[in-house]
């Protein structure tokens, strides 16, 4: 996915309801530009191959 | 020592005079707590001062130094903390006004406690910014902490009241921690010396928590020295942290003295390539050291967009109930940003970790022919209050997020870097970043050392 085509708004809608986070509407436009720039950074990251035995980096020590 | 050199003279200084009887440490808080009164309605430095607890502290390591018994190596040496750690029976805040609800702490964060056994006075908490989000001290509800040397900037964040006490002459150290920037942002910005230590080196055990895979804790200080006399009181594991190392100490004060002798030095190019006062400032280390190479790290770009991706999406986890009850009582400064952060989807978290470890990989490369690489620690000196742009290299970026470009792509990986300050004729100071390998502390510090024996770093502190 191209971070063009994210609608942020529509996904603030859906998975905010998802987990049960109301966003007043007055926070709305806020969030919205926030996860659009956090989107911007994210297709960075995922645009990026990794190998696949590449692991998360934090290691559960039991 | 009289009173007059206390805003100035450096920690083991300070200890060095109670602990030969030439001043106690009484004095020494009573000044501070004057100092304290008249000078921090501007800068706004402190959010607490616990003039009680540190008398009593006081007169406790003179009446060890009467005895003759050993008051530790900071006797007597004033200290404050960015008021994320916990101090015992006070309500730890974090910059918030939602954790004022919260009940007192029940014991000393294990830094503190650390430094209390090492004869350091506790004199009280500092502003940040809240829940450490941010790289600026612009607090909505504790106000803005103002820079020392120019109160029309900021102090950097978001331990800019650690850096602001340093560099004001009210304390000689100061604790904060730094996530991705917030020890080395604000000790740029205020002209002094900052520690951030490896991933996993110092308990975390009574630090309120921003992104927990991120944060380190360390601390500030007027000299190389002092920064590494705390790091040696303070290391060893902490049971209250999972993420501290069990390794043994490895005190850095007494190889000091070695300076850069040895080390295989180079500055960081690429992503790191700064303009202006920043260059100068990498140049100027860079001369003074010898090091005239040139390397680069791939992906310096990608890993700071890994670390703003996970930040807040570990940052909102931990203030989901809040979020969902009162998100209204949040800093405007970072609740829209802990909002969305809410609403982050897990494969992207997981492919920044995923990342984070193939960089870690490549950046050891780099550390196999180099000890030591020098970086700019932030694009700038000190911004303007409420200033909204700043420049690289020609091109208006926005304040906020870039005062971290230099620093994020580091703390990422959890290498330990000591922020040294340079500072231009008649210019505000700015920081260079002395960044070692993973658990090489005492190298940046020795690195830092010899920067300031040659007079190429040098801390500021304002005018009385």
């Amino acid at each position: 996915m191209s971070a063009d085509a994210f609608d942020a708004d529509a996904y603030v809608t859906a998975f905010a309801a998802l987990i049960g986070l109301e966003i007043a509407p007055e926070h709305r436009p806020g969030v919205v530009l926030n996860l659009t720039r956090i989107a911007a950074m994210a297709a960075l990251v995922m645009d990026f191959p990794l190998p696949d035995d590449s692991e998360p980096a934090p290691v559960y020590r039991p | 020592m009289n009173t007059a050199d206390l805003a100035t003279a450096d920690a083991l200084a300070i200890a060095a005079a109670v602990r030969a009887r030439e001043v106690t440490a009484v004095a020494v808080t009573e000044a501070t707590l004057a100092r304290i009164a008249q000078r921090d309605t501007v800068y706004n430095s402190f959010t607490t001062v616990t003039a009680e607890r540190a008398m009593a502290q006081a007169k406790a390591v003179d009446a060890a130094v009467a005895r003759g018994d050993d008051p530790g190596p900071l006797a007597g040496a004033p200290f404050a903390v960015k008021n994320l750690f916990d101090i015992a029976g006070m309500v730890t805040v974090a910059g918030s006004k939602i954790d004022r609800d919260l009940p007192p702490a029940t014991s000393d964060a294990t830094l503190v406690q650390r430094l209390a056994a090492a004869g350091a006075i506790l004199i009280g908490a500092l502003n940040m910014d809240e829940y450490a989000y941010g790289f600026t001290t612009e607090n909505a509800h504790y106000g803005t902490t103002r820079n020392p040397l120019d109160p029309a900037r900021i102090a950097g964040g978001s331990s800019g009241g650690s850096a602001a006490a340093v560099a004001g002459g009210l304390v000689p150290l100061s604790l904060g921690s730094d996530t991705n920037g917030s020890i080395r942002v604000p000790a740029s910005l205020c002209g002094i010396f900052g520690l951030k230590p490896t991933y996993g080196r110092l308990g975390r055990g009574g630090a309120r928590l921003f992104a927990a895979s991120l944060d380190h804790v360390g601390p500030f200080a007027r000299s190389a020295r002092d920064l590494a006399a705390v790091y040696d009181a303070v290391q060893g594991p902490d049971p209250r942290d999972p993420a501290c190392t069990q390794r043994v100490a490895e005190p850095a004060s007494p190889v000091l003295a070695q300076g850069a002798a040895g080390l295989r030095i180079a500055t960081l190019g690429g992503h790191f390539n700064a303009s202006g006062d920043a260059a100068d400032a990498v140049a100027a280390v860079a001369k003074a050291l010898g090091a005239n190479r040139t390397v680069e790290i791939p992906e310096a770009a990608r890993a700071r967009a890994a670390a703003f991706v996970v930040t807040p999406a570990e940052g909102a986890n931990l203030h989901l109930a809040d979020l969902k009850s009162r998100a209204a009582d949040f800093d405007p400064g970072t609740r829209d940003r802990f909002l969305a952060g809410a609403l982050i989807p897990a494969t992207w978290i997981i492919q920044a970790q995923r990342f984070r470890a193939w960089y870690r990989a490549q950046v050891m490369q780099v550390f196999r022919d180099t000890d030591i690489l020098l970086a700019p620690a932030t694009p700038c000196s000190a911004p303007l209050i409420g200033q909204e742009a700043i420049e690289i290299a020609g091109e208006p970026v926005p304040m906020r997020p870039f005062l971290g470009v230099y620093t994020q792509p580091l703390s990422f990986i959890g290498l330990p870097i000591v922020a040294v300050p340079t500072r231009a004729p008649g210019r505000m100071p700015i920081g260079a970043q002395i960044i070692a390998a993973p658990w090489h502390e005492a190298e940046a510090l020795r690195v830092a050392s010899a920067l300031e024996r040659d007079g190429v770093a040098v801390a500021s502190c304002a005018d009385a």
